[in-house]
């Protein structure tokens, strides 16, 4: 959030309001702005106004109501094909009646780019997504993958300084989806491309991403790093929303020294860090990742908080034991540990004791 | 494994090879799915395959010349096309015409010539009103020398030559395949007449005659033969025979009943009437004479003609050969030509018409989409003679929109706008009429196109204009082939349209072929017009195919 109303952004959204049918608001007061070169991420579930961001940045879209800034000048009344921005979509809507090479041409010819420039450029940017061969073939007669590379060498041809993906990988397998992730961020960083990329899959998101924008219901609830993002949540919807996470309900007893004191619902009391409650007597969901769970009471400070739980299953997952654990009335308490030499396996039917470092349980809202 | 592969055929478990097992297989399915098409196929191949069939045969058959004059025909071949042809031929004309005229079949093949020649059919009419007549003249005389010669049963027996004589068959069938070809119907049965091989020797032109008379007795009029007075035209058959050098000597040693009447009756031939059947003809009608006429029948003699194809093409046969007809009787290529060009331009209109149409509606979301699809099927729910009437009453000189325009002024009273009875009124009604054609597989076709080929169109930098052109109108090119085929077609074979709104102007071929099956009554133009309309269709549709490629067009 530190870069909202940046001057030197690349990109911003300023207050910018979306609404189709005049109401409801799908994009509710977005504030966003982005740096050259930066490779930012918008995350979230279905329908939470992450490809109408997109395409009002791109043009297909107007704002109802703020602005959208490209570059310190406002693109609100710029048609689509003079923002200069590339893109790519989702099914890759490579023209079905041209060749390879004259959807690559295409954007160099409107541009009114001299014929050998033009096939020069066509070529590199064929070779650069490794497809040099395949320039005098039809789309239909490429798999999903090649497509896909097609439509990010159409999309990057005419040197965009933006380039736009609306869920580039959506329809490819998942060794595929690897591969083009990592080509996407090695080109995009190589290039020096500003990209804005939309997925709803955020191993995605945070593999590829220099920051990321989490939406849920028209806003933005976190934007940071993706590290930042996992272990930091701001509110319980990003806690969830990204990686696995356990939450307990409970109320706040007191706030104090920069912890909070919690009181569960099942009487039990456990310390955590407080990040959006305010007070005593608020409600709110404690969050703690699973691998950050611990058994071993010498690993853990004297005076520390620990609750009792019995243990439900052990699973073994090669690299890492998974336990699902009963904890203050619930039965879907996870805890991961590594597979070391000394690590001790639980049965099931165990009962222990569990407990973890303040700073990594974070008491959130309880919405 | 793989070396048996090699050596033989792939087998199945029970050792049968795999092929033969798998067709066995799949006959049962295959049987089963012709079953299924079987109504439709019968339906098909009798509505639509026969009837194309029956009027590709009709526009080169011409039967009726060799059914109706069969001997004629015959005497005609050696005919040189100068001055008129010889009196054999007049002989058999007489017999050939007298048979017909008895069947009420003369005046069907006078139509038919006429087609070729206008005069023919009065010709044939008048004359086969007169052969009764010309037969009379030489019954009376016979029958002024022996009564008996007009008696039904003298006459039996002497052409049968009495009870156990040897019969001809061959005449016998060959008279009753006369009278099939000619009434184009099947005879079967003993007709209880056989002629008598030894009196057809000796009278062949008198034999024939009776025999073809006592087949039309049996089959038309449904009496006895032996009953019957001979019909007139025996009796100049009879002659005939009797004039003949060669008869006195083989009625000498004749036994047969009637032998003696006859001997006595040739004793006597001299003082008969001659027999001068070119003359009785030319009596009757003049035109009997006339070259061209003559040249009419032979050249339509052969079974199946070119005729009606040349004709549908502005040409004729002369003795010199196919040529092309004098200018002002020339119709049927400016007709073509015509519906070609009404037809292109009609297409074109529902394009320009269409096109926007079908864009707006493949934009729109599906309610109001099929608000405006309801509009454009809704001239599917009134008659089409509704609509077209309509036109008729928006078009016409004290219509509708003469009238709004002489009020707005735009128009002077005296100088109201003609946009009926023409090509311009066929135009707009029948691209009112065939516009949902144009719409609907267009429609079908834009509906697949997603929007994003145009938003990428205009991501990539191309301006409204360039995205349409070069990205969305490629890829509903298709639709637009769909749609100007279907609409090409409707409407080169379109009837009722130009009938009512065409005036003289704005007809089409098809107004010509229903002419000519309806009220001239000329069938085998008829179907030359309209097999050659169906080989122009489909020389379109290959030139289309070579083109643009029918796998580029898409209904649905
Ligand atoms: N053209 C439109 N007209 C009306 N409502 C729309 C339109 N496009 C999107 N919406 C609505 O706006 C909301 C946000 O849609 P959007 O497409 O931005 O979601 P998204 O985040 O991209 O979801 P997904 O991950 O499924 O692609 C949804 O509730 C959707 O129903
Ligand atoms: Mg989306």
């Amino acid at each position: 959030m530190a870069n909202t109303g940046n001057n030197d952004a690349f990109v911003a959204f300023e207050r910018v309001q979306k609404s189709y049918d005049g109401e409801t608001l799908v994009v509710k007061d977005l504030n966003l702005s982005l740096p050259k070169g930066e490779f930012l991420t918008m995350l979230g579930p279905s329908g939470s106004g992450k490809t109408t961001c997109l395409m009002m940045l791109a043009g297909f879209e107007t704002a109802t109501h703020g602005e959208i800034k490209l570059d310190g000048i406002s693109i609100n009344n710029i048609p689509p094909h003079k923002r200069g921005i590339g893109m790519v979509f989702q099914n890759y809507a490579l023209f079905p009646h041209m060749t390879i090479a004259e959807n690559l041409s295409f954007p160099l010819e409107v541009r009114k780019i001299g014929k050998s420039d033009r096939e020069a450029k066509v070529k590199r940017a064929l070779e650069m997504v490794e497809m040099g061969a395949f320039g005098g073939r039809r789309p239909a007669q490429l798999s999903g993958g090649q497509q896909q590379r097609v439509a990010l060498a159409r999309a990057l041809v005419f040197e965009p300084e933006l380039v736009l993906m609306d869920e580039p990988l959506g329809a490819l397998d998942k060794q595929l989806r690897e591969k083009m992730q990592f080509e996407i961020t090695h080109l995009a960083h190589e290039l020096g491309i500003t990209t804005v990329y939309v997925t709803h899959d955020q191993t995605e998101a945070l593999t590829m991403s220099d920051r990321v924008a989490v939406f849920n219901d028209g806003r933005i609830q976190q934007l940071a790093p993706p590290d930042e993002l996992y272990e930091s949540p701001q509110n319980s919807f990003v806690a969830q929303f990204i990686g696995e996470n356990n939450t307990l309900a409970g109320t706040v007893q007191e706030i104090k020294d920069g912890l909070a004191l919690v009181k569960l619902d099942n009487g039990d009391v456990i310390d955590a860090t407080p990040v959006n409650v305010e007070k005593a007597g608020d409600r709110t969901l404690i969050s703690i990742r699973p691998e950050r769970v611990e058994f071993n009471r010498d690993r853990l400070s004297p005076d520390a908080h620990t609750l009792k739980a019995e243990v439900a299953e052990f699973i073994y997952m090669g690299d890492i034991f998974r336990t699902r654990l009963k904890v203050a009335g619930r039965d879907d308490f996870i805890i991961k540990t590594r597979n070391a030499p000394d690590q001790r396996r639980l049965k099931p039917g165990e009962m222990i004791e569990i407990g973890w470092l303040a700073e990594d349980c974070r008491a959130l809202d309880a919405t | 494994m793989s070396d048996t592969t090699h050596t033989g055929p792939v087998l199945a478990a029970d050792g049968t090879p795999l092929k033969r097992s798998l067709r066995r297989a799949l006959r049962a399915q295959k049987l089963r799915a012709l079953a299924l098409i079987a109504p439709l196929l019968i339906f098909v191949l009798l509505t639509f395959i026969a009837p194309i069939a029956d009027m590709l045969f009709r526009s080169v058959e011409n039967q009726i010349v060799g059914r109706t004059l069969p001997m004629t025909v015959e005497e005609l071949r050696d005919w040189d096309g100068e001055g008129t042809p010889a009196d054999s031929v007049y002989r058999a004309l007489y017999f050939d015409l007298f048979l017909a005229a008895e069947g009420k079949e003369h005046t069907k093949l006078g139509s038919r010539l006429n087609y070729e020649e206008s005069g023919i059919s009065s010709m044939f009419r008048t004359t086969g009103r007169d052969v009764d007549n010309i037969g009379k003249v030489y019954q009376k005389a016979i029958e002024k020398v022996n009564p008996a010669f007009g008696e039904g049963a003298f006459w039996y027996d002497m052409m049968s030559g009495g009870q156990g004589a040897e019969g001809n068959e061959t005449l016998l069938s060959n008279q009753i395949g006369r009278l099939e070809g000619l009434e184009s119907k099947t005879f079967k049965g003993d007709i209880g007449f056989v002629p008598g091989a030894e009196i057809y020797k000796i009278l062949p032109n008198a034999t024939r005659a009776y025999t073809a008379f006592a087949a039309f007795t049996v089959f038309m009029d449904e009496d006895v033969v032996a009953e019957e007075d001979p019909w007139e035209a025996v009796y100049p058959a009879l002659l005939l025979d009797l004039r003949e050098p060669a008869t006195m000597a083989a009625l000498a040693g004749y036994q047969g009943p009637g032998a003696q009447e006859l001997r006595d009756l040739a004793a006597q031939a001299d003082t008969l009437p001659p027999v001068d059947l070119k003359a009785a003809l030319v009596e009757s009608n003049e035109d009997w004479l006339r070259t061209e006429y003559w040249e009419v029948i032979k050249t339509y003699s052969p079974p199946y003609t070119t005729g009606y194809f040349l004709n549908a093409i502005d040409m004729e046969k002369t003795t010199d050969g196919i040529a092309l007809r004098a200018d002002d009787e020339r119709i049927y290529g400016i007709l073509f030509k015509r519906t070609m060009f009404m037809s292109m331009v009609i297409t074109f209109s529902c394009i320009a018409l269409g096109y926007p149409v079908a864009w707006i509606m493949s934009n729109l979301p599906a309610r109001s989409a099929n608000l405006l699809m309801i509009l454009v099927l809704l001239p599917f729910w009134t008659s089409l003679l509704v609509r077209t009437s309509a036109w008729k009453i928006m078009l016409q000189q004290q219509g509708v929109i003469n009238d709004v325009l002489v009020w707005l002024g735009l128009v002077a009273d005296e100088s109201r706008l003609v946009m009926i009875n023409n090509q311009f009124g066929t135009i707009v009604a029948m691209t009112h009429i065939l516009l949902p054609f144009m719409i609907l597989p267009m429609y079908s076709v834009m509906q697949t196109i997603p929007q994003t080929y145009l938003r990428a169109a205009k991501s990539l930098g191309a301006n409204n204009w360039t995205a349409f052109w070069r990205v969305y109108f490629p890829q509903s090119v298709p639709g637009i082939g769909a749609g100007s085929i279907l609409v090409f077609i409707l409407a080169i074979g379109y009837y009722i349209t130009p009938e009512i709104v065409g005036g003289t102007t704005g007809t089409f071929i098809s107004n010509r072929i229903a002419y000519h099956i309806s009220t001239s009554l000329n069938w085998g133009l008829g179907a030359a017009l309209g097999s050659i309309l169906l080989a122009v269709v489909m020389v379109l549709y290959y030139a289309y195919d070579k083109i643009v490629g029918i796998d580029n067009v898409k209904l649905g």
